[in-house]
Parts: structure tokens; C-alpha cells; sequence
């Protein structure tokens, strides 16, 4: 008889369902896999050690292309990192836009995540609509950053600058006449905030289409009920946050346990799963973005009401405005000491973490009392989430390995950092 | 301190009596310093016991205080004229991220290495989370973790030299690659770029920013 052997086989690094650069080295038996082996650091930037040798404020844009697809987040969780150490508070307001933002980024994460997980297992449409939507949420960070990614908008003490009160609108051209340009600009004639409320006018609608394309799908349960299916139990020990620890059914969200910017003022809801597998997983990511959609609607409502500061006014942190620094000398100075040399944060540590659309994202900020961090340790939700595949993977079939990426919602920015 | 961060410093005081070096609160967050030795006993006491119950380790990550409270200006120590003081007793450092959701709260765990070799017994057991974690601890700064199943380079390049975040470490690196005509392969050659310092690190003692 011949002898029966497992082989290996090698998935990516580049591949389209490996999310970016993973590399897996998985052990068949026939089509089912034995054992998983992810090889990351194929996106290894040292962001951790140069963060180390420059300013704090320079580092900020790191944090937009730890994960690339939730790039405030990230900024968010370093940003209070060094609120603690400092002491600040920022103003009420820039709390609003804060917590309007990261949910925003919530929503564009998850839809790109639903977009991505949907084309690995095979449907196409979705993709197709939530990048649609997607373009909405990109023109917001534009109107309010310049940048339609990489906003580097959260600042230690608030944020850049106020919500504008014009939207960027569509100019006619050779291939778009007056007609078409008119209707593009129908929702961009107000401010911004009246943009974002249009958009979360219609934005539960679009929800359910993509859940007629997928929730009920006879192709999309056969493709995730029962696949990779973590027990509350290893998920907790696994260090599992976000949705893959509520998809386990593990009542735990940063924004309602360790409130932080305004989300102690947020009326919101908190969606669990029952069976801990890609359904469930789905189904939470999905109940998010209605809450997300929910939170957005409380903030644009109060941040029309509350005129007031965003930055602080401590001008050894918060650069003083451009008029000023012509006319006051004082604030010269601090201009040129921040840009030049940035400021100084008192020796200690401390760990920050925000409830990340991926989970538990966190900043464990080391400082020796110097203008750079001493050391900067970057917690990436994806990272853990990772470390678990080979477990999730075990006696599932190849094409499970794709569901299963998808449903971690790996990136790689943040993961090999 | 907070109240909740006081009993559990009290709690733990008594469990663990003298593995515990010290203790102390910042910014909100309860750090206790641990034997080495005594390591894995206190994470195995802390994850169980129910006034604990640090269910979740939240992050591992690797220290080295070579250059710690040193800055670029002359003398190397702060504006005030003051030398850079030794804060850690040596040079590498663990420092673990606990999560208790039972009682909300955060526990954050020191643990002091030897200078030549930093050893340090493996907590994957008791937290599987810990596996690629302290992977990452070896691969970075060259910690090696007693009993870890699978201690391998995580992050960097398949045959990569050195630990690159120590502080030992340039940040631009030791060797750069090109693609040689000659050979027609990428080769390695070590970095032709000179290090250089943007901004100087400064240390000011009259807390410049204190809020």
C-alpha cells in the first residue's frame, strides 16, 4: 500500500484573500488542514522604534497606517495616550467630533471588511455597494482633514481644526454636464454636518441591502455557520477583544465598560453572538454599524447646538493660530518651540486602549521625561486575533481558511506594524 | 490611589508577599514589580483567583532601559545640568497588560531581566495569547522565554540578524539590499547611509508641558 502523507502547502503572500501580505504554510490532509503556520512581517515598518526618535506630534501620521482602514482610531488611542501622561483634557466639543469620527471609521471599516469577506466567499455585489458608500464617508474625512485616508485630524488636546461649514462639491466637466454635477451636489450644498446626516438618513437602508444580499443567503450560511467556532472561554484566553469577543457572546465593549470622549453620553447598544462562529461574527458587524449609524446621528445632533473651542488653549501643547504668532510674541515662541522641538511630557507610562471597529487597539506609552517617547508599544486587535488562526483553522477545509481570514478582519499595517 | 486598585495592591500584598519588589500608580494604573522567579505562581494566582480574575492578557511588551533619562544634550542629562539618573534597576524588562472583566480593571505587571542574559519563564500557558506576544518580545529585543512552544522570529525578515529595538540598535539598520547586475540576484551590503539626528532629544527639567 502507499504511504499516506500530509503535505504542506503554501497560501500568499500574495494572494487576494490574504488581506495584504500573509503568508500560511498550512499542513494538508487531503483538503483539510492539520496545521497553520501565518508568517507575518512581510509589512514590518519598525513604526514602534521610529516613533521613538522623533516628537511626539510627528508620530500621529504613523498611526493612520498602523490599520489603514480605520485610521482615526488608531490616532485616537495614541492621542489619549499622551492626554494621560500630560494631564489635558480636551474640550467638550472636540470629544463630540471625536466620538462622531471613530464611528465613522467604524462603519468605513466594517464596510470594507463586509465588502472584502463577501468577495473572498464569493459574492460580488456587496463589494460593490459598501465601496460606494465608502466614498461618502471618505468626502467627510476630506472636508474635515484634507485627506481622504490618512487624516492625522486628533491632536493631544483636541482636534486640528473645526467642522467646516461648506462640503467640496463636484465641478462640471467634459464628462459630467450641469445636470449630472447638480445632482451629485444635492447633499454637499449645506455644511458638514448636514452632509452627515444625510448620510445617516439613508445610510440603514443601504444596511439592509447588503443583509437581502447576504443575511438569509443560502450560499453565504453554507460558507460561515459552524466555521471557525471559538468558545467564550478560549476566546477570553486567546485575547480575543471587539467583535470576534462578542461573536463568542462575551458582553464586552470598551465604549460602555471604560467610557472614554463622549461615549458615556452615547445612548447605544451592544450586539452579541450566540455561537461564537463567521455567522455570528458577521451578524454583530452588521448590528454595529447600525449602532454606529445611531451614535453618528446623537453627535452631528449635539454638535449643532454646542458651538465652542476644539484645542485646548495651553499653547506648550496646542500650537498657537497662525494670526497670532504675527503680532504676539509670546506666541511666536511657543510656535516655533513646538515645531522645532515639541514638547516635553513628564517621566511615567501609561496604556491607553480605544474600542477599535477590530477590537481592543491599545498604546502603551513609555516617557522619560523627553520631547520623544522612550518607547511606544503599539496593541494591535489583529495581532491576537491572528496568533488564533491556527486553532480556528484546525479540521476545516482550505476554503474555510479564506472565511476565516475574513472574519478576523486581519490588516496587516497594524498587525506587523 | 483608586479604591479598586488599592484593594487589589492589598490583596496581592498578601498572596504574594515578597514577590512583589514594589508597586506603584500612575495615571490611573496599578504596576506591580515581580520576581522573576516568582512569575509564573503570581500569573497563575492572578488569572484564578476570584478577587483577581485577570482573565485576559492584553499585551506583552519587551523594555530595554539602556538609554533611559539620557538626552542629546551635553552630559547627556537634562537642561538643568542634572546626569542621567538610573531608574530601572537593569537593563531589560517585560512588562505584561492584564484585563479583568469581572471587576473592570487593568493590571499592569514589571518583571526585570538579567543584563547578558535576559531569561524569563514563558506565561503561554496560563494565557495562549501570549504565544506570539513574547514572539514578538524575542524576535525585537532578543528576551528569550523559558518554555515557549514555538520561540521564533516573528516580525522580521527570514534570516535577520540582531534584536532591532534595542537601543543598541541603529535606527537605520546594519545591512540595506540592492538588486546586483553582476550577479543578477538581490544582495545584502551593509547600510551606506549616515545616521543622522532631526531633532535632538531633550530632557527639560522645569516641565516645560505640565499641562
Amino acid at each position: 500500500m502507499a504511504e499516506i502523507r500530509n503535505y504542506t502547502m503554501n497560501f500568499g503572500p500574495q494572494h487576494p484573500a490574504a488581506h495584504g501580505v500573509l503568508r500560511l504554510v498550512l499542513e494538508l490532509d487531503g483538503e483539510v488542514i492539520q496545521r497553520a503556520d501565518p508568517h507575518v512581517g512581510l509589512l514590518h515598518r519598525g513604526t514602534e522604534k521610529l516613533a521613538e526618535s522623533k516628537p511626539y506630534n510627528q508620530s500621529i501620521g504613523y498611526m493612520d497606517r498602523l490599520d489603514y482602514v480605520s485610521m482615526m482610531c488608531n490616532e485616537h488611542a495614541y492621542v489619549r495616550a499622551i492626554e494621560t501622561l500630560t494631564g489635558i483634557e480636551p474640550p467638550l466639543r472636540a470629544q463630540y467630533i471625536r466620538t462622531m469620527f471613530d464611528e465613522i471609521t467604524r462603519i468605513l471599516n466594517h464596510l470594507l471588511w463586509l465588502g472584502t469577506h463577501a468577495l473572498d466567499i464569493g459574492a460580488m455585489t456587496v463589494f460593490l455597494y459598501a465601496f460606494r458608500e465608502r466614498e461618502d464617508l471618505f468626502d467627510c474625512y476630506e472636508a474635515v482633514s484634507g485627506a481622504r485616508m490618512h487624516a492625522t485630524y486628533y491632536r493631544p488636546g483636541g482636534v486640528y481644526r473645526d467642522l467646516p461649514d461648506t462640503m467640496p462639491k463636484y465641478q462640471p466637466s467634459r464628462f459630467r454636464d450641469e445636470k449630472d454635477v447638480a445632482r451629485l451636489n444635492a447633499n454637499r450644498e449645506g455644511s458638514l454636518l448636514d452632509f452627515i446626516w444625510d448620510f445617516t438618513d439613508r445610510f440603514p437602508g443601504y444596511v439592509d441591502e447588503y443583509e437581502t444580499l447576504l443575511t438569509d443567503n443560502r450560499i453565504w450560511k453554507q460558507r460561515t455557520v459552524g466555521i471557525g467556532v471559538v468558545s467564550p472561554e478560549r476566546a477570553l484566553n486567546l485575547g480575543f477583544t471587539g467583535p470576534m469577543l462578542r461573536g463568542s457572546g462575551v458582553v464586552w465593549d470598551l465604549r460602555k465598560k471604560q467610557p472614554y470622549a463622549a461615549y458615556d453620553r452615547m445612548d447605544f447598544d451592544i450586539p452579541v453572538g450566540v455561537n461564537g462562529d463567521c455567522y455570528d461574527r458577521y451578524l454583530v458587524r452588521i448590528e454595529e454599524m447600525r449602532q454606529s449609524n445611531r451614535i453618528i446621528r446623537q453627535c452631528v445632533d449635539w454638535l449643532r447646538h454646542h458651538p465652542g473651542p476644539v484645542m485646548v488653549d495651553d499653547h506648550k501643547i496646542a500650537p498657537p493660530t497662525r494670526e497670532r504668532t504675527k503680532d504676539d510674541m509670546e506666541s511666536l515662541i511657543h510656535h516655533f518651540k513646538l515645531f522645532t522641538e515639541g514638547y516635553c511630557i513628564p517621566e511615567g507610562e501609561a496604556y491607553c486602549a480605544v474600542e477599535h471597529p477590530k477590537g481592543e487597539f491599545g498604546i502603551y506609552l513609555v516617557s522619560d521625561g523627553a520631547n520623544k517617547p522612550y518607547r511606544v508599544k503599539i496593541r494591535a486587535a489583529g495581532f491576537a486575533h491572528l496568533a488564533s488562526f491556527d486553532e480556528m483553522a484546525r479540521g476545516h477545509m482550505i476554503a474555510d481558511a479564506v472565511a476565516i481570514i475574513g472574519t478576523q478582519d486581519i490588516v496587516f499595517g497594524e498587525i506587523d506594524r | 490611589m483608586t479604591e479598586r486598585n488599592q484593594s487589589v495592591l492589598a490583596h496581592a500584598q498578601q498572596l504574594f508577599g515578597d514577590a512583589i519588589s514594589a508597586a506603584r500608580e500612575h495615571a490611573g494604573a496599578l504596576t506591580l514589580e515581580i520576581r522573576r522567579e516568582d512569575l509564573l505562581r503570581v500569573c497563575r494566582l492572578l488569572r484564578d483567583d476570584p478577587d483577581f480574575a485577570y482573565v485576559q492578557l492584553i499585551d506583552v511588551c519587551g523594555m530595554d532601559y539602556l538609554e533611559y533619562g539620557k538626552s542629546d544634550l551635553p552630559g547627556g542629562g537634562t537642561t538643568g545640568g542634572v546626569a542621567p539618573r538610573r531608574a530601572h534597576p537593569s537593563r531589560f524588562g517585560v512588562v505584561y497588560h492584564l484585563l479583568s472583566l469581572t471587576h473592570n480593571h487593568r493590571l499592569r505587571l514589571r518583571t526585570y531581566l538579567d543584563d547578558e542574559m535576559p531569561l524569563v519563564p514563558s506565561v503561554t500557558e496560563i494565557w495562549n495569547s501570549a504565544n506570539w506576544f513574547e514572539r514578538e518580545a524575542f524576535d525585537l529585543f532578543g528576551i528569550v522565554f523559558e518554555g515557549h512552544p514555538d520561540l521564533r522570529r516573528i516580525l522580521t525578515d527570514y534570516g535577520f540578524i540582531g534584536h532591532p529595538f534595542r537601543k543598541d540598535f541603529p535606527l537605520i539598520g546594519q545591512v540595506e539590499m540592492r538588486y546586483d547586475p553582476d550577479k543578477q540576484r538581490v544582495v545584502y551590503q551593509p547600510v551606506t547611509i549616515e545616521p543622522r539626528v532631526l531633532v535632538p532629544r531633550v530632557i527639560r527639567e522645569e516641565g516645560f508641558a505640565k499641562g
